[in-house]
């Protein structure tokens, strides 16, 4: 059994890396629904769900049972192989590109063996991005036209008229970031943002790449068909464009897709342009390191005194219950110093993808749809030329002054 | 069998396959994504050969943005299924000899070509970034940049074209 696992360690690492991904992934976005319900909500002054377990946290696992239990009807008329197909596109398009991002610097040493946190390390990491989220468009065009539906077919068409228009300008954004770091690959990215570890965050891609962030960040917003970009399922002009045909699980695959490629947009702008695992302190002030601990332990308490006044007999088991267990991984931080330093690449990017979600989120509670010809003259007439002027830019300036 | 050559020959069942089924498919968007298909193959057909540079660039360009217009156009017109003729009598005459001469020029391309040019391709020199881009940019520099010229010179005319209507 044991020279089993041995001298099959790779593979069996490999298999049990991409399991965990996989289940963190889908719930992070299960997790994810209910935080912009509840954040949306606070916005509009609503509270958002509240009825399922304490402050609504078992929301998720309703939506859940509830997306694999309905009827899952096939209306008549649609292209069915086209019909089936889409949202697996969709699916497992957004799911592979988490394969290529990397969460931390140092690999783990456990067991005698070296585990590198994230599953591909590849050379081109960056284009075989790019190279993912180029084809999931197909996903959502494929099913607007397959359902048979007008308001459908003006979706995945809106979908594709979209991508294509933004796609161009998402590429040439990076490639200041790429030139800064002279590789595609997502590690040598993030490294070559910590030649100055003194600095911190002013080390960062950002502050020589902050036009090149903004185009990205922008176009990548419309490649999620997210808000202010959501013309493809703008529910309130088309129904729920390009899936309003679908029900039950293959609305639920949609829905994870789009929540999926959220996250790898956050992780892709963290990584570019926000030093990735890079702490925002210099490196000499070690005393930030505590930092985690410093957010879990008084947060822990917080949910335990919230807990205990909660009204409900389930709240007053279930919150004080999540809040000692954040509390005892504060204090374990402190007292296993090792892990702690372990901890702190993996704290930092995470940290920094929710501030993205978060923003994601934002814009959803604050901003309108842009209108369709809006959305065009902004593609075409202002981030391409500014994403192009800031390639032109990067790269005079740096054969003017030598490679940074 | 090597797990390369087993791969090769999945790439290559899909990519035949693909063509096939874009030509014998009856819905438009049916062939545009059988032509999807025999694109990724290729891509994984690069891949395969270590040009990872090309293999990506495969699927941006040709797999995303030309073959996002292509059922974009096909939806944007609700393109319906077509019509098949029987075969013309010129296709029948002459296509089909035409296309078994050019199957044997290039099968017998293949068998002469030195044995140097087919490991060249085996070991995957086209690999790399730095060299397509020296190629590009450095010793076919004229070629690229009249390339370019042309294509501008398209859009231009793509332009002149739309603007006629008003």
């Amino acid at each position: 059994m044991i020279s089993f696992l041995t001298s099959n360690a790779y593979w069996i690492i490999w298999l049990v890396k991409i399991g965990l991904l996989l289940f963190i992934v889908l719930t992070v976005n299960a997790y994810l629904t209910w935080f912009e319900r509840k954040v949306v909500a606070h916005m509009q002054s609503r509270w958002g769900p509240h009825r399922v377990g304490p402050h609504g946290l078992l929301q998720p696992l309703a939506d859940g049972a509830k997306f694999l239990l309905k009827e899952d009807p096939t209306p008549a008329g649609v292209d069915k192989l086209t019909y089936f197909l889409a949202p697996l596109m969709a699916l497992a398009l957004a799911l592979t590109s988490i394969a290529i991002i990397p969460f931390g610097p140092e690999p783990l040493h456990i067991f005698g063996q070296t585990i590198d946190l994230g599953i591909a390390n590849l050379n081109i990491g960056l284009l075989a991005l790019f190279a993912i989220t180029a084809l999931s468009v197909y996903g959502v065009a494929l099913a607007g036209w397959s359902s048979n539906n007008k308001y459908s077919l003006l979706g995945g068409l809106r979908s594709s008229a979209q991508m294509v228009s933004y796609e161009l300008a998402l590429t040439m954004s990076v490639v200041g970031v790429l030139l800064l770091a002279g590789s595609f690959n997502l590690r040598d990215i993030i490294n070559a943002q910590a030649q100055h570890p003194e600095r911190g965050l002013f080390g960062w891609n950002l502050w020589p790449q902050i036009l090149g962030f903004f185009c990205f960040f922008v176009a990548a917003v419309a490649e999620t068909n997210r808000v202010p970009f959501d013309l493809p399922e703008a529910e309130s002009e088309l129904v729920a464009g390009f899936h309003t045909e679908y029900a039950s699980f293959k609305f639920a695959m949609f829905f994870i897709a789009e929540y999926t490629s959220m996250i790898t947009v956050s992780c892709l702008c963290t990584i570019m342009f926000f030093g990735g695992w890079l702490s925002p302190f210099p490196a000499s002030w070690t005393f930030t390191h505590y930092l985690p601990s410093v957010i879990l332990i008084p947060f822990g308490l917080w949910v335990i005194w919230d807990g205990i006044r909660y009204e409900t007999v389930f709240g007053k088991l279930m919150l004080p219950g999540v809040g000692t267990v954040m509390f005892a991984m504060g204090a374990a931080l402190i007292a296993f110093p090792a892990v702690n330093e372990f901890i702190q690449g993996p704290f930092w990017f995470l940290g920094k993808i929710f501030v993205f979600l978060f923003v994601y989120v934002w814009m959803r509670g604050t901003l309108p749809r842009f209108r369709y010809d809006q959305l065009m003259s902004f593609g075409w007439k202002l981030l391409l030329p500014v994403s192009i002027a800031n390639v032109v830019i990067t790269a005079f300036v740096m054969l003017l002054w030598g490679a940074k | 069998m090597t797990p390369q050559l087993a791969i090769f020959f999945v790439l290559a069942a899909l990519a035949v396959f693909g063509a096939l089924n874009l030509i014998l498919q009856k819905h438009p968007i049916h062939s545009a994504l059988s032509l999807i298909v025999v694109m990724i193959a290729l891509a994984g057909l690069y891949l395969l050969m270590g040009a990872e540079f090309v293999a990506a660039v495969q699927i941006i360009v040709y797999g995303g943005a030309i073959m996002v217009l292509f059922i974009f156009v096909i939806m944007l017109l609700n393109a319906g299924v077509e019509e098949h003729t029987s075969v013309s009598k010129l296709a029948g005459t002459v296509g089909v000899p035409l296309a078994v001469v050019l199957l044997g020029f290039i099968a017998v391309a293949i068998w002469h070509s030195s044995e140097s040019a087919q490991a060249g391709l085996q070991s995957g020199t086209l690999a790399n970034t730095r060299d397509i881009s020296t190629m590009l940019f450095k010793d076919f520099v004229y070629p690229f940049e009249l390339t370019s010229f042309l294509i501008l010179v398209a859009i231009l005319g793509a332009i002149v074209l739309a603007q006629r209507e008003n």
